[in-house]
C-alpha cells in the first residue's frame, strides 16, 4: 500500500492509456547516453551483421539507403520515466538484414560506435518489430539522438534502441550489454515495468 | 533491489533562487556510492501517482539522504518538491539506483567533475566522499551555473578546496562582485584553464541539462580527452 504524501496532486497531468506504468509524457526529446556524443562521418561509416559462426556482412552508408526503407510511427519509452507518442521514423527492418542469414543464434549483441553495447533476443528484432533508423520526423537522425544511425526497437526501453549502432552479432546466449551490467533490466519491457534488476 | 521506502521530510532547506535541499529520513535505506540515483514516488489521495529520479547528495551508509531538487518550469513533480514539501512529510523512494556514473574513494586515479546548473548534485556527492575518505586523488570541480543566486552548494564547495580539490567556476549570465573576467559560458580556453589536462589521465564525469553536457563533453573531446574517459550523465529534453 502506498504512503500517501500530503497535498500531492494539484498539478497532475492527463493520463494517457498509451502510457506504460510509471512513465510520464513529454513533447521534449531527453537524451540518456553513457558519454559524449561522437560526430560520425557517413563515408567512414559502416554496418555489420555477424554470425555465432562468424559469418560477416556489411553495409556502407550508400549501401545501407539503397536498401527498401520503411516509415515507422511509433511511441517510444525511456527509463528515466519519459515517454513519446505518435514518433516518426525512417529506416531499414532488421528483417532486411537477415534476410539470407543461416543462424541458430537467439540472442544479439548490438554494438556502437563509442564502445556502447546492449542485449536484444533476436525475436525482439525481427518480424517487423526493429529497424536501423537514419531519420525522425522527416530529417536526419541528429548526432545526440544516435544518428547517423540507430537502432529502434520501440517496444523495449529506449536504451535497448542503441544509438551509433555500428553492428548486430548474434549469440547463443544473452550476454549484458552496457547498462545491462550497470544495473539496467536484461529485457526491459516497459509495459512490466523491467527497469532495474 | 529492494522495494519502496518510506521517506520521512526531516528538513527542508533553500538552496538556489529556483531550488531547495530535502533531507529525508529513510529506515532500510541501505546507503549509497556517490553519484548514484534514487526513484521518488509520490501518491496523491485518490491514489494517482507519479514517479521521477533524483540525484542523491549525500554519501556511504546510513539512513539519512539527501537531494537538491531544481524547480522545472510547469513540471509536476519539482514544484511539489519545491513550494510545497514540509518536515513531516512522507514520500518514497527506491535505490539507489545506477552504477556507472559512480565515484569510489578506492579509485586512486584523478578526477575531473563538470557541472552545468543542478547537475552539481551527484557531483556533490563525490566530492564529499573524497572529502569524507581524505582521499590524495587529484579532484577538481569546474561549475558552470546563470548567476551566484543559482548556485547549488557554494559555500560548502567553497570550505572544502584544498591541496587535493580545486573548484573553479563560470558565471553565464552574471558573475558576483569583484569577479574578474567577464560572464559567459564555457570555453575551450576556460576548460583549458581550469580543468586537469588529458596528460593527466583524469576520469571525467560531466552533468547538466542536455545542451550543457553536449557543449562540455565535445570541448573535452576537442581538448584530447579520451571520449571512454567521459562518464555523462544528461537532464532535460533537447
Amino acid at each position: 500500500m502506498a504512503v500517501v504524501s500530503r497535498g500531492f496532486g494539484a498539478r497532475r497531468r492527463e493520463q494517457d492509456p498509451a502510457l506504460p506504468p510509471g512513465q510520464y509524457l513529454t513533447t521534449d526529446f531527453p537524451v540518456l547516453s553513457a558519454g559524449p556524443t561522437p560526430h560520425l562521418h557517413a563515408g567512414e561509416w559502416e554496418l555489420e551483421v555477424r554470425t555465432e559462426t562468424g559469418a560477416r556482412r556489411t553495409w556502407s552508408w550508400e549501401e545501407l539507403l539503397a536498401l527498401p526503407q520503411e516509415d515507422v510511427r511509433t511511441d517510444i519509452h525511456c527509463v528515466t520515466r519519459w515517454s513519446k507518442l505518435g514518433t516518426r521514423w525512417r529506416g531499414v527492418a532488421v528483417d532486411t538484414l537477415l534476410e539470407g542469414v543461416e543462424t541458430t543464434a537467439a540472442f544479439t549483441t548490438v554494438h556502437c560506435y563509442g564502445g556502447y553495447t546492449t542485449n536484444v533476443p533476436l525475436a525482439d528484432l525481427v518480424d517487423g518489430k526493429a529497424w536501423i533508423a537514419t531519420e525522425f520526423e522527416g530529417a536526419p537522425l541528429p548526432d545526440e539522438h544516435g544518428g547517423p544511425a540507430r537502432l529502434l526497437v520501440p517496444h523495449l526501453y529506449f536504451w535497448k534502441s542503441a544509438k551509433w549502432v555500428r553492428g548486430l552479432v548474434l549469440t547463443e546466449t544473452d550476454e549484458p550489454g552496457f547498462w545491462e551490467r550497470n544495473g539496467y533490466h536484461l529485457y526491459g519491457d516497459p509495459w512490466r515495468e523491467q527497469r532495474y534488476w | 533491489m529492494s522495494g519502496w521506502l518510506a521517506a520521512r521530510v526531516a528538513e527542508v532547506v533553500p538552496a538556489s533562487a529556483s531550488g531547495r535541499v530535502l533531507v529525508l529520513d529513510v529506515p532500510g535505506w541501505p546507503g549509497n556510492l556517490a553519484g548514484q540515483h534514487l526513484d521518488l514516488r509520490l501518491t496523491a489521495e485518490d491514489g494517482y501517482q507519479a514517479v521521477r529520479s533524483y540525484s542523491v547528495a549525500s554519501v556511504g551508509a546510513g539512513e539519512r539522504v539527501e537531494l537538491a531538487v531544481d524547480e522545472v518550469p510547469d513540471g509536476e513533480v519539482s514544484p511539489y518538491l519545491v513550494q510545497d514539501v514540509r518536515p513531516g512529510d512522507v514520500l518514497e523512494v527506491r535505490g539507489p539506483l545506477g552504477r556507472y556514473f559512480v565515484w569510489q574513494p578506492e579509485d586512486p586515479g584523478p578526477v575531473q567533475l563538470v557541472a552545468g546548473g543542478s547537475g552539481v548534485v551527484p557531483l556533490v556527492a563525490m566530492v564529499r566522499a573524497h572529502a569524507a575518505a581524505r582521499s590524495p586523488a587529484p579532484f577538481r570541480l569546474l561549475c558552470s551555473v546563470r548567476t551566484p543566486a543559482d548556485a547549488f552548494y557554494r559555500p560548502e564547495l567553497e570550505a572544502l578546496v584544498d591541496d587535493a580539490f580545486r573548484l573553479d567556476w563560470v558565471w553565464t549570465r552574471a558573475a558576483p562582485p569583484g569577479w574578474p573576467g567577464t560572464p559567459g559560458r564555457l570555453t575551450a580556453a576556460g576548460l583549458a584553464a581550469a580543468a586537469l589536462p588529458p596528460e593527466a589521465g583524469p576520469t571525467v564525469y560531466v552533468c547538466g541539462p542536455t545542451g550543457f553536457v553536449e557543449a562540455a563533453a565535445s570541448l573535452l573531446v576537442a581538448a584530447g580527452h579520451p571520449p571512454g574517459r567521459i562518464r555523462t550523465e544528461r537532464f532535460g529534453g533537447s
